[in-house]
């Protein structure tokens, strides 16, 4: 097994230094940053709607929705890299060398991880210096580590589509997918107080489970959590295997 | 040599801007899907935002109506200041300024382009809004001021975007300002009523950002039927930036051709 | 006035913010109805001269007059005067071959009915009659230069630009654009101003050549004339085997220096012309030293750039560095 190891510290060494030479890594958190600006800044008053009880208060609400959403897009994002790698001819390199290709695929979801540690802390400085309160009794663990896993899943959905396509024409192939699933869910308020298409889309969606838990681990009062880490977990499973098929697919095309 | 006379010009390059826009399907169909989609997602997840005390409607679908025209505009002006900075680039501005062509009249087929399209979105979003159950308070008389208020915007936001498209150049730098221009629309009485905004620093940002009134004016027009302060604010502002945009358009051209 | 003028060119420099001069004071004069080749590297300065000269790009110094109108002062006649095919050919994918030639006459201000008639005349004369209806995006390069040059001639201009028209175009796209551009100059009268970096189209077309290098005019005449002042021919020979090539060399050494020749050939320029070569024969003969071939080579425009700027056309090529920016 050392060459997957192997493999995967020298694909993630490389991302990493590419993302500390281009401050351009942090973009992945820009749209999640606006958009928490705009919700929590705009949407307070929503929070006074009969029914809405989340005891963190609105600002938490919309932070975990921040987080996960960086976390998420910095993890799908990571394709338009890979796509990058394939058009400039490195990603034919990298698999010529490689002695465990699948390392490739570890190397670059422990890039993204590393990012993710980057974006999520930018976003979470910046709700702490907004004012989002701390609740007595949040677990800080649970909730990092519903977005370590929300990242890696994103990471190999991004990577799959990535090696499938291996040109930049993935970036919409990426981006509208991620798009759907962060925002058919609650985002503005609790699946409770959801009606309509949008209540049926965001129950079927396997991110409300997650986004869902997270918060409540914010709140200090962690509901439904076994759900959001079994979602989460097939999830991985799943895309997991998605991004294996699309590295078969990539070196058939050789 | 005498020259065409300016509106020959205009009309050939709106007809030009017109048919190439339509030749792109894929352009027009997210012009048009991209926001519908949003307003979709939006009005329904905020849906319980109408029981906020206060809320001056019954139904957010209705409340929110302004968004997709809004955020359409925005789109359509993207996209015809990046085609007018493609042309730049390409040096088919260049050729077109060998001809005896007045410059006013490359910006005067670009908005025209623009106009054709921001009434091509407002009819569309119109008659969806309709079949999804949006009430217009102020009759079929308030839908053509719908349509046409939703032109002026597109109008106004179509001189900005030639703005950056003349003065960078290039299309990657019109197209980076879209987000720009995205949050802009959010820091606005988009989502809630400014009197119900709780954040002091937001509540401020939106009453001087120009775009809530844009958005008010529409939305009176919905919501509340003939409001005259609020189309007051609305239709002046889109003709300030409209004059402001066009005004500084023309100006940036001056300095690109010789 | 304008009319039977051509092309008056005084000290016209451009510089640009960074780096050396890009054309760094020419004089050039182009008379009516003539072809004139502007040959040079890549990075020479030869499209910033067009540039200038078709009022794109304001001059950093000196005067030109194009059609007899001057080139910072009276542009918009300059720009009626003239028709230019620039260096990117730069065409509307969305749109047919035929509406960028209506677009082109509409703006050019004639009518409906001349436009089509125009349109017409035009496909035909440049073989794109049955590609006219098709967007632009499907037009092989070759198409889309011969309708880069149909645009140029809408108004029916009398000073045609062509800004390196031929780059990467195949031998058969090449010859009938140059067949095109010898009939609009022999038979309509066009003055051309024509960019190259190849030998070959400037020798073909040009009446006159101008060289330039590094943002200066090194040389200018006919072709024949600069060639001419080079003056000497050279001749290779290939030996019939390898262990004669020290004898050829020594026979052909007596009839000039020796220049780089064919791998496993010999050549050496002839100092006493073309008239030498039936000397080398008979020497060749005398000493029965035998080859597979005998060759006389002209002297080419590269060596006219080699005389003048000690580099050979094609290797300055690759060394240019200078932007041609706008």
């Amino acid at each position: 097994m050392g060459g997957f190891f192997q493999v995967a510290g020298a694909v993630a060494g490389r991302q990493v230094y590419k993302y500390f030479t281009n401050p351009a890594f942090l973009a992945p958190a820009l749209f999640p940053l606006f958009f928490f600006v705009a919700f929590a800044g705009g949407l307070t008053r929503v929070g006074d709607v009969p029914g809405f009880d989340y005891a963190a208060g609105y600002i938490a609400f919309q932070y975990v929705w921040a987080l996960l959403q960086a976390v998420s897009m910095g993890g799908a994002f990571t394709g338009f890299s890979i796509a990058g790698d394939f058009e400039n001819g490195f990603a034919r390199r990298l698999m010529l060398a490689a002695s465990n290709r699948y390392g490739i695929i570890l190397g670059y979801t422990i890039a993204s991880l590393v990012r993710a540690t980057m974006t999520g802390t930018l976003v979470t400085v910046f709700a702490l210096i907004t004012g989002m309160p701390i609740i007595g009794g949040f677990d800080f663990f649970g909730l990092i580590s519903l977005a370590v896993l929300a990242n890696i899943a994103a990471t190999l959905f991004g990577a799959g589509v990535a090696m499938m396509l291996r040109t930049q024409q993935a970036g919409p192939v990426i981006r509208t997918p991620i798009f759907l699933v962060l925002f058919l869910a609650p985002v503005f308020v609790p699946l409770s107080l959801l009606t309509g298409w949008l209540e049926t889309a965001a129950r079927l969606n396997p991110f409300t489970a997650i986004l869902e838990a997270a918060r409540s681990f914010l709140a200090g009062d962690p509901t439904n959590v076994l759900a959001a880490f079994t979602t989460s977990a097939i999830l991985i499973l799943v895309l997991a295997l998605w991004a294996v098929y699309g590295l078969r697919r990539a070196e058939r095309a050789g | 040599m005498g020259g065409p006379s300016l509106l020959t010009q205009v009309a050939a390059l709106a007809r030009r801007s017109t048919v190439r826009t339509m030749r792109q399907p894929a352009v027009i169909i997210s012009a048009l899907l991209f926001p519908m989609m949003f307003f979709s997602i939006n009005a329904s997840g905020l849906d319980a935002a109408s029981k906020i005390p206060g809320f001056p409607t019954d139904s957010y679908l209705d409340f929110a109506f302004a968004f997709p025209l809004i955020q359409a505009s925005l789109f359509g002006a993207v996209t015809a200041g990046a085609d007018l900075a493609r042309d730049i680039e390409s040096g088919f501005f260049d050729r077109l300024s060998l001809t005896p062509m007045r410059p006013v009249a490359l910006l005067g087929g670009m908005l025209a382009g623009v106009v054709a399209l921001g009434l091509l979105q407002g009819v569309v979003f119109l008659t969806i809004g309709l079949l999804m159950g949006v009430n217009i308070s102020s009759g079929v008389g308030g839908m053509f001021v719908i349509v046409l208020l939703t032109v002026l915007v597109a109008l106004g936001f179509g001189g900005i975007g030639a703005i950056l498209a003349i003065r960078t150049g290039s299309v990657e730098a019109v197209e980076s300002a879209f987000p720009l221009f995205f949050v802009v629309i959010f820091l606005s009485s988009i989502n809630l009523p400014r009197n119900l905004i709780e954040q002091d620093w937001f509540r401020f940002v939106a009453t001087i950002n120009p775009i809530s009134y844009l958005v008010e004016g529409i939305r009176s027009l919905v919501i509340t039927g003939w409001d005259p302060q609020a189309l007051a604010l609305g239709f002046g502002f889109a003709l300030a930036i409209v004059v402001v945009a066009i005004g500084g358009a023309a100006a940036s051209l001056r300095t690109r051709v010789v | 006035m304008g009319q039977e003028r051509g092309i008056e060119v005084e000290g016209l420099v451009r510089e640009f913010k960074k780096g050396p001069r890009a054309v760094d004071g020419i004089d050039l004069r182009v008379e009516p109805g003539e072809v004139y080749g502007f040959l040079g590297p890549n990075g020479a300065g030869k499209s910033t001269t067009v540039l200038m000269l078709t009022t794109l790009l304001p001059p950093s110094g000196g005067t030109a007059t194009v059609a007899g109108y001057d080139i910072v002062h009276e542009g918009p006649q300059v720009r009626a005067s003239i028709g230019a095919a620039l260096q990117e050919a730069a065409l509307d994918p969305f749109l047919t071959g035929r509406e960028h030639l209506h677009l082109q006459a509409a703006l050019h201000g004639l009518s409906r009915k001349e436009r089509r008639r125009r349109g017409q005349e035009l496909l035909e004369r440049v073989g794109l009659e049955e590609a006219a209806d098709r967007k632009v995006r499907g037009y092989s390069g070759g198409m889309k230069r011969r309708l880069d040059l149909a645009l140029a001639l809408v108004h029916s201009p009398r000073i045609l630009f062509l800004d390196e028209p031929t780059t990467g175009l195949d031998p058969q796209s090449r010859s009938a654009l140059w067949a095109e551009v010898s009939r609009l100059a022999r038979e309509d009268g066009v003055t051309v101003f024509l960019t190259t970096q190849y030998l070959e189209e400037a020798d073909v077309l040009a009446d006159r050549v101008g060289i330039i290098d590094r943002g200066k005019i090194v040389a200018e005449d006919t072709p024949e004339a600069l060639k001419a002042e080079i003056g000497r021919p050279s001749v290779e020979a290939t030996p019939a085997g390898t262990s004669d090539r020290d004898a050829v060399a020594s026979v052909l050494g007596q009839f000039g220096e020796e220049i780089p020749a064919q791998p496993g050939a010999v050549a050496v320029r002839l100092t006493g012309g073309a008239a030498g070569l039936a000397d080398v024969v008979r020497a060749l003969d005398r000493e029965d030293v035998r080859v597979a071939n005998l060759r006389l080579d002209e002297p080419s425009l590269d060596d006219v750039f080699l005389e003048k700027t000690g580099r050979s056309l094609e290797g300055a090529a690759e060394d240019g560095e200078m932007e041609e920016a706008q």
